[in-house]
């Protein structure tokens, strides 16, 4: 599968191999090595070693792709084969009823029942976490705000859409301030509002409450919007961890944008020793980012000229236009 | 967050005191106070941590307890939940309450049914609560996908299996002994030596345990197979008829073909006459029903190692179904 793949990128984001019993790791909420876990015949992880640091992590791969597997063995509910896995400093395999207080764990499936209120259940799920009760109430309502979940709280989750369900779903995740939360696919089902919102959520977890998130999705388009960091599985096997700002780092262009007169800014540019490159429109090139003087360069030029300056914006590269060659390639090994 | 307070009310003083360039002040204040979005900050007290105790397995158990019991009786669940449970209490309330007013009216000199006896009266009804309360525990739970949200918390799968039949059995035996009780009130208010009644009462309270232990053990194995509710409802509520009627068959088939011993232990085979017979060898009380139990210290101990073993199996089931529960 990997064949095809340079058999550096896999574990070129930690280089600086560490003892693997190494506890507490500063600055990274899970250290997997050597990861596997079968299930009879079928492998579903496959001596995997990943190290996911804080912030959000994104964890990709097609359904099937052990995605889940991973998850329950982060929680300790899974024993792995052979290999192990710390989260929070913690092994998976001997200490999950302490990782289970500290970490928080959103499913993929359907899990709430129809017949009591968001508030209720999130009580009891926060009692369930080991908060006392005049606590969970407290942080059930200030939980249930957070997400977005107001007067309907109080009524029954039978009645609610499925983008207040995953509201739900997260609330319960977050009650007793985990250091960690893991949500496998939260934007399942939702539409493309809702999977916005949902994603502007995740984001403010790890910015504004300083959670660790570790979420799953089948779409690297969506994950690539909000994680720091990314990490690629698939048939349980590592393809990628890679820090997103690393992934979609300055391509070194800048795309400018003119009211008016590009064609007399343009060559003005290309007379400063500018390399500048039609974009499509008389209105709109980019410029080779050769150095800082190039933003005077256009800056000055468009004063100049009396033109208005609409846009001038550094490209980044898309992680799809990174990952898809590779994609090819092992579709191609195969 | 403190410190970012002040920020939008000095943003909004200065925007007051020049509002015909508003912009311009907001923007100029901007470096020297960075990054306050205003309106934003003033509402939004932030996601607040939590840093006190935060309790173990033992906390987490009993929560799910107290929940499971609260859910039996319909508490936190919308009205029509409440209407079953809360029918059938009071319709297990009612004999030990007419038995008080008659006797406080006539004045008679007896119970009508004795403390033992009772359950075994009540059997339909006993019978239709706990079929109404078993899916509740945990097909509800199954059905919904709500395990792998209970998997994930500080406690294990084991944990989760004991405190559910904890919930029911506590339950069960709740109501059955406050009818117990109201059955011993009416024996005093009709001045009937207090000893005697309280040491038949006893009896009774320890009869119900045993009843609700076993009824609860059964109910749930039942239940943790049937994810939907209705089916779970149906399957206990004839498991428990049906094999009450065989037994009663098979009782007397066994006297009429001449096998008056077989016949005496057949009764263990349904769980009120398995519960009836202790009582009687235990207490030395009147067998509901005049049922003939074996005789002697043996039949106690084949009817309590029944017992024992019935829980046990019922619990071992329940824990082993659990292990692949939740597919987690």
């Amino acid at each position: 599968m990997i064949a095809g793949l340079d058999p550096s990128v896999g574990s070129r984001d930690f280089t600086g191999a560490r003892d693997p019993g190494d506890a507490s790791p500063a600055g990274r909420s899970v250290v997997v090595e050597n990861l596997t876990r079968t299930f009879g015949p079928i492998t579903a992880l496959s001596q995997l070693t990943v190290e996911m640091p804080e912030g959000v992590v994104g964890l990709v791969g097609a359904n099937g792709a052990g995605k889940s597997t991973l998850i329950k063995v982060l929680l300790g509910l899974l024993a792995p084969t052979s290999g192990g896995a710390r989260v929070l400093g913690l092994d998976c395999a001997t200490q999950g009823l302490a990782i289970r207080q500290l970490v928080g764990y959103m499913p993929e499936s359907e899990c709430l029942p129809p017949d009591v209120s968001a508030t209720e259940f999130v009580v009891h799920m926060a009692r369930m976490s080991g908060l006392p009760s005049a606590v969970a109430r407290e942080r059930t309502a200030d939980t249930l705000r957070h997400v977005g979940l107001y007067e309907e709280r109080y009524r029954p989750i039978g009645g609610y859409s499925t983008g207040m369900r995953q509201r739900v779903k997260l609330a319960q995740s977050l009650v007793h301030d985990p250091k960690l939360v893991l949500l496998d696919e939260p934007t399942n089902g939702l539409d493309p509002a809702g999977r916005d919102e949902m994603l502007t959520l995740i984001q403010r977890i790890s910015t504004d409450f300083s959670i660790s998130v570790v979420v799953t999705s089948h779409l690297l388009g969506e994950l690539e919007k909000i994680s720091d960091h990314l990490v690629v599985i698939e048939n349980g096997v590592l393809q990628r961890s890679t820090s997103t700002a690393d992934a979609t780092q300055l391509s070194g262009v800048v795309l400018v944008e003119v009211t008016d007169g590009g064609p007399e800014l343009v060559a003005r540019l290309r007379a400063a020793g500018a390399q500048v490159a039609d974009d499509g429109g008389a209105h709109t090139f980019t410029v080779e980012l050769a150095g800082e003087w190039v933003f005077d360069a256009v800056q000055d030029g468009a004063a100049d000229l009396g033109v208005g300056l609409v846009r001038m914006q550094r490209r980044r590269h898309h992680l799809t236009e990174i990952f898809r060659p590779e994609q090819e390639g092992a579709d191609v090994q195969r | 967050m403190s410190s970012v307070e002040p920020v939008p009310g000095t943003a909004a003083s200065a925007a007051s005191a020049a509002p015909a360039a508003s912009a311009v002040p907001a923007a100029s204040a901007g470096p020297a106070q960075p990054a306050a979005p205003t309106g934003d900050v003033i509402h939004d007290i932030g996601f607040r941590h939590y840093d006190g105790q935060r309790f173990g397995r033992g906390w987490v158990v009993r929560s799910l307890l107290v929940e499971t019991v609260r859910g039996v009786f319909g508490l936190g669940r919308p009205a029509k939940s409440k209407v079953m449970p809360w029918v059938l209490i009071a319709i297990l309330l009612i004999p030990p309450l007419v038995i008080a007013v008659v006797i406080l009216l006539t004045g008679g000199n007896e119970l009508g049914i004795s403390y033992t006896q009772y359950p075994g009266s009540m059997e339909l009804v006993i019978s239709l609560f706990v079929a109404g309360a078993a899916p509740y525990c945990v097909s509800r739970d199954l059905r919904h996908g709500v395990m792998p949200l209970y998997l994930s918390r500080p406690m294990r799968r084991s944990d989760y299996v004991l405190a559910k039949f904890g919930g029911l059995a506590i339950s069960m035996f709740a109501v059955l002994a406050l009818a117990e009780t109201l059955l011993l009130v009416g024996a005093l208010l009709m001045k009937l030596p207090v000893g005697a009644q309280l040491v038949g009462w006893a009896g009774g309270i320890l009869t119900v345990a045993i009843l609700a232990l076993i009824l609860s053990g059964i109910a749930l194995v039942i239940a943790a197979f049937t994810l939907r509710r209705g089916v779970g409802v149906a399957a206990i509520i004839t498991g428990l008829l049906v094999v009450s009627g065989v037994v009663q068959i098979l009782i007397a088939i066994a006297k009429d073909k001449g096998y008056p011993t077989v016949a005496s232990y057949l009764p263990a085979l349904n769980p009120y006459g398995l519960v009836d017979g202790i009582a009687v060898r235990l207490l030395g009380v009147e067998p509901s029903n005049s049922t003939a139990y074996p005789a002697g210290p043996l039949g106690l101990l084949v009817f309590g190692s029944l017992a024992v073993a019935t829980v046990g199996a019922c619990l071992a089931i329940l824990i082993r179904r659990y292990q692949k529960v939740g597919g987690v």
